[in-house]
């Protein structure tokens, strides 16, 4: 049984334009999911945000990979592609209660990605904060930028 | 035209943090994290996802029924070029409506590796009660 107040039929209100005003943010808010590619696909699974930047010595690969626990990330380096595999498990199981909201995404993912220079795959080093996963990829000799001195005769 | 515009600078990776608007004020757009909820037999368990939130960045706000999560994330600290960008730069906002069976004054929250975990235990008076029959 539901006590809603009865509202006389013929005083049916309006639609306020406040509500008109929200259209516009509920479909901002449909562009602001941390993960847009998500549901690109039907079995598109998890693709965690990947980030690359180009330090002078070094590259840095950056991976969003919010709740996993260390031993669950695999690292590889191989001819010139890293790849960043694990998988994420759910913790609790669906026991107790009922589920109101069910966003997050548990499973395996995988990423690659080509590095644009030959790396040191002996002093690659990996640290996990925050959910982030930073892998620090010193360039090979032969890649680093280098200064030729020019001179004059 | 406004909505296919800032639907647009959305999209862009690179968007800015805070857009102007035409009656001269500004937007600050937010990310949205994904979140779990779970009924439990004592409280709801909200669960959200934030990487790149330390501790210190989180707001955690209850006020006039509504719970607001917000969370700043640590500066980018790479000082090279960024030849791919697929996170967001945006801090993470979402605001729940919460039951009023809610005790707020007893909310936990926790972050573990860029995922929120937030407590929200039920009232004493609205938790299941066997009343005794007196003659």
């Amino acid at each position: 049984m539901s006590l809603i107040r009865y509202q006389f039929p013929q005083l049916q209100s309006w639609p306020s334009f406040d509500r008109l005003a929200s259209l516009r943010d509920e479909l901002d808010r449909m562009f602001d999911f941390a993960q847009p590619t998500r549901d690109s696909g039907l079995f598109s699974g998890w693709t965690p945000a990947l980030d690359v930047h180009d330090e002078k010595d070094n590259f840095l690969v950056k991976i969003e990979l919010p709740g996993l626990k260390k031993e669950d990330i695999a690292i590889t380096l191989d001819k010139g592609v890293l790849t960043v595999s694990g998988e994420r498990k759910q913790e609790r199981e669906a026991k107790e209660g009922e589920t109101f909201r069910s966003e997050r995404f548990f499973g395996r993912f995988q990423r690659s990605v080509t590095l644009p220079a030959a790396v040191d795959a002996a002093k690659v080093t990996a640290a996990y904060k925050d959910g982030i996963l930073t892998i620090d990829l010193p360039k090979a000799e032969e890649a680093k930028p280098k200064q030729i001195a020019v001179s004059v005769s | 035209m406004q909505l296919l515009k800032a639907m647009s600078q959305l999209l862009k990776p690179e968007s800015k943090e805070v857009a102007p608007q035409p009656n001269g004020g500004t937007r600050v757009s937010y990310v949205t994290p994904l979140a779990n909820i779970v009924e439990t037999s004592d409280g709801y368990v909200l669960e959200a996802e934030m990487p790149g939130v330390p501790k210190d960045g989180l707001e955690i706000t209850v006020e006039n029924g509504e719970l607001t999560i917000l969370g700043h994330r640590a500066p980018v600290d790479s000082k090279g070029t960024t030849l791919h960008r697929e996170s967001r730069a945006q801090d993470y906002r979402r605001v729940f409506e919460i039951d009023v069976s809610i005790d707020t004054a007893h909310v936990t929250a926790k972050i573990d590796n860029g995922v929120l975990t937030l407590h929200l235990p039920k009232a004493d008076a609205v938790k299941p009660r066997r009343i005794a029959v007196t003659d």
